[in-house]
């Protein structure tokens, strides 16, 4: 039984490393598309953003409807009209900003059935 | 004193797969009803801005309030010391916690983000009685689980008075609070009063019983367990003094009323001019739900006996159907009192009484609902010894003496 | 010239007295900064005179349009955020119209009842939905005497950057919240002003310089449902 067991483990493990080892996932998952159209920096630096974003948004989103604390740097506003795409100004869609990685994380998010995911002012493409 | 003996009901037959196999039908509707009205919205429901509870609320107000009174055959038995009625008290358990289960489920499936529920379960408002139910619910779960286990394991079963006790306190204040929640509600005529409370605990004696004696009969009926007539008439009785007991707390409430020149308009549309509302309150409430059972248990010429008693109990579930669709969706449809003494119009439908008509998704949850708290009462009933192997009249006296 | 210490100690009152409405006038009357917190030194309110109220209804049209409210042709399910009612005396016939919307009371029922806290008030008086929190549970609109919640019945899109929307939640007039805390005037009354019937004021009801304040101070005006003590932010002259 154990001697089976151990078999098993080193198939599929020699399988992992192999398809690893040839690079083959990228061409199965589709990796986030992160294409940042705004060459200036984000309201804080890219690896806290990506660890903190959702705790930041967690937090803010009180601050500015309990207390009324509308600073711009943490508007959401202001997220999408910078991280919104150049060719369909919105960050959802195929290679949205949020979407994107959202899609290849598999974390729901419903903050755009509310809030509008498009940028505002200017039309799609001219930038800010 | 010959200790009752408790038996698991074989749940083999083809009827009992029959059986199992309707309730899940039902349950499977319920729940495509729930993912449809979550995915295109209410919209797709006969609610609307002026009816915002509907037919999903009034059987989950139902089941919520029935369950709490399901409890009362074991809290007579353990609080009350009636070792008559010991037999039943596992049973009576059971279906709190069943019919708890169902009204529950459909009320949360009607929420309009379902998906948040575990916002709901986190965060509160201690002001709102919603927040307070929400405890008292599931803590109802867990007292009535405490307590079902004091009665089934032999070594708690010097514990079962005390749980006993906690659990009919427990429920005394659920359905204080279930019925508060329209009492506190100074925006509508119909509810705003302090005699909602005590009104929907009798409620809750009454629904609670009826269907506790319908599913008793039905279970050893169907198990081809023997069922005296010693008992059906005590329980049978019983629900006669609790159909009283409502029918004179809604006498009051509505003399009350008529004595109050705001409460006017809306009694002349409940007892008078309201249409299906006006029906459903005379001849669905009252002639259906309380003189009918009422004739039926207590007339000499029915003798108390076990298909009167059924009959009885059938009106009193129909009646109180009624009773609960009077009050939340009548309570809504009846326009609020903004300007006393003035003709109000509005593209918000303010002044008119609304128009409101169950709709085929909302219908299926609330049976789905049904459905699915008798589906675990029968499943529990297979797994578990709930019922004992003979209410037959010499068995139950001796059990008792 | 001597001074004894009872003078100057009158005139240093004086001096006081007079200054110090106006220092109190200086930290309400600018705009509050996007940094700077939403105080209870603050009470927005809404001045109605609906004698000056015709059929006009530039109130409903700015609000909804503002607010990206927009209707599917489904009156009884579309959501309003402000409606014009039409009264008619039952004795006499004396007729009226007035905008109706949500009264922003000091004690609101549908903050009470709500079970997770989403309806809540601010502490510068403006109700508000956190629809962050909000279950759909629409006890709020039960709740609310003057029927002024809306539950969305269906999904919506288009929304105004400023104002998220969305399926499953229970909205209502926010007294342009995001305008007002901008330092402008809600949608209604800018729209009434320039367009209507010029019935509608908005101001700080604490404020005294405000005309709105000042106005309630000398002229009879009431609230709807006055007998339920909910001590509104709207105010009416003419019911």
């Amino acid at each position: 039984m154990m001697r089976f067991a151990a078999a098993v483990l080193a198939v599929v493990l020699g399988l992992a490393g192999f398809a690893d080892a040839q690079d083959r996932r990228a061409s199965r998952v589709a990796l986030p598309a992160i294409k940042i159209e705004k060459g200036e920096a984000c309201v804080a630096p890219t690896g806290e953003m990506r660890r903190d974003h959702m705790t930041l948004l967690l937090r803010q989103r009180d601050r500015t409807m309990r207390e009324g604390l509308r600073e711009p740097r943490f508007s959401l506003k202001n997220c999408v009209d910078c991280h919104a795409s150049r060719e369909t100004g919105s960050v959802l869609g195929q290679d949205g900003f949020c979407s994107s990685c959202h899609a290849y994380a598999s974390v729901s998010m419903d903050c755009f059935e509310c809030h509008t995911p498009l940028r505002q002012g200017a039309t799609a493409g001219a930038p800010k | 004193m010959a200790s009752v003996q408790y038996r698991e009901i074989d749940g083999r037959s083809g009827g009992f797969y029959a059986l199992l196999a309707a309730l899940g039908a039902l349950i499977l509707a319920g729940l495509a009803a729930a993912w449809t009205m979550e995915h295109q919205g209410h919209v797709i429901t006969g609610m609307s801005n002026r009816i915002v509870w509907g037919t999903p609320h009034v059987f989950a107000v139902f089941l919520i309030v029935a369950a709490s009174g399901a409890l009362n055959v074991a809290s007579v038995a353990s609080v009350f010391g009636r070792a008559f009625y010991k037999p039943l008290a596992r049973l009576s358990g059971l279906l709190a916690l069943t019919l708890l289960a169902g009204g529950l489920a459909v009320l949360v499936l009607d929420l309009g983000r379902p998906e948040r529920l575990i916002v709901a379960m986190t965060h509160y408002n201690f002001k709102s009685i919603f927040a307070w139910n929400i405890f008292l619910y599931i803590g109802f779960f867990a007292v009535v689980a405490l307590y079902l286990w004091t009665m089934f394991e032999r070594r708690m079963n010097g514990y079962t008075k005390r749980a006993g006790v906690l659990a009919f306190l427990w429920r005394l204040v659920l359905t204080t609070g279930t019925g508060s929640i329209f009492g506190f509600l100074v925006a509508r005529e119909a509810y705003d009063s302090a005699l909602l409370a005590p009104l929907f605990i009798v409620m809750s004696f009454s629904f609670g019983l009826a269907i506790f004696v319908l599913v008793l009969m039905a279970a050893c009926r169907w198990s081809g367990r023997a069922l005296g007539d010693a008992v059906l008439r005590r329980l049978g009785n019983l629900l006669g003094v609790f159909v009283a007991a409502v029918l004179y707390f809604v006498f009051v409430y509505h003399l009350t009323n008529l004595y109050i020149a705001r409460q006017h308009e809306v009694e002349r549309f409940i007892l008078l001019d309201g249409g299906v509302y006006t029906a459903l309150f005379w001849i669905g409430q009252v002639l259906a739900g309380s003189i009918v059972p009422l004739a039926l248990l207590f007339s000499p010429a029915f003798g108390g006996s076990p298909r009167a008693i059924a009959a009885a109990a059938v009106g009193v579930i129909l009646g109180g159907l009624a009773q609960v669709y009077v009050l939340i969706i009548g309570g809504q449809a009846h326009p609020q009192l903004m300007f006393p003494d003035k003709e109000v119009a509005s593209s918000f439908f303010d002044g008119v009484v609304a128009a409101y008509a169950p709709s085929l998704p909302e219908v299926a949850l609330g049976v789905g609902g049904v459905a699915l708290a008798l589906a675990l009462t029968v499943v529990a009933l297979k797994v578990l010894p709930f019922l004992p192997r003979s209410l037959a009249d010499a068995d139950v006296e001796s059990s008792a003496a | 010239m001597s001074l004894d210490r009872r003078q100057f100690l009158a005139w240093g009152a004086g001096a006081a007295a007079a200054l110090a409405p106006g220092l109190r006038l200086i930290e309400l009357a600018q705009a509050r900064s996007p940094e700077e917190a939403a105080s209870a030194l603050q009470r927005w309110g809404l001045l109605i005179d609906i004698t000056k109220c015709t059929d006009c209804d530039v109130c409903v049209t700015a609000c909804h349009e503002e607010n990206g409210v927009s209707g599917h042709g489904r009156p009884e399910t579309d959501a309003q955020w402000i409606r014009k009612v039409s009264l008619r005396d039952k004795r006499t016939g004396y007729a009226q119209t007035l905008p109706l919307m949500c009264q922003h009371c000091e004690h609101p029922p549908c903050v009470d009842v709500c079970p997770t806290g989403a309806s809540f008030r601010r502490d510068d008086g403006i109700v508000l939905v956190d629809k962050h929190t909000c279950i759909g549970c629409r006890y709020c609109v039960m709740a609310c005497p003057y029927a002024a919640r809306s539950f969305v019945h269906e999904a919506v899109s288009g929304q105004k950057a400023d104002v998220p929307r969305g399926k499953g939640t229970v909205e209502s007039c926010t007294l342009c919240v995001h305008r007002v805390d901008r330092g402008e005037t809600p949608a209604c009354v800018e729209a009434c002003n320039r367009d209507g019937g010029k019935a509608m004021a908005f101001g700080d009801l604490n404020d005294s310089s405000a005309e709105i304040h000042r106005r309630l101070k000398s002229e009879p005006s009431s609230q709807v449902r006055a007998d339920l003590a909910l001590n509104t932010g709207v105010r009416y002259q003419g019911l």
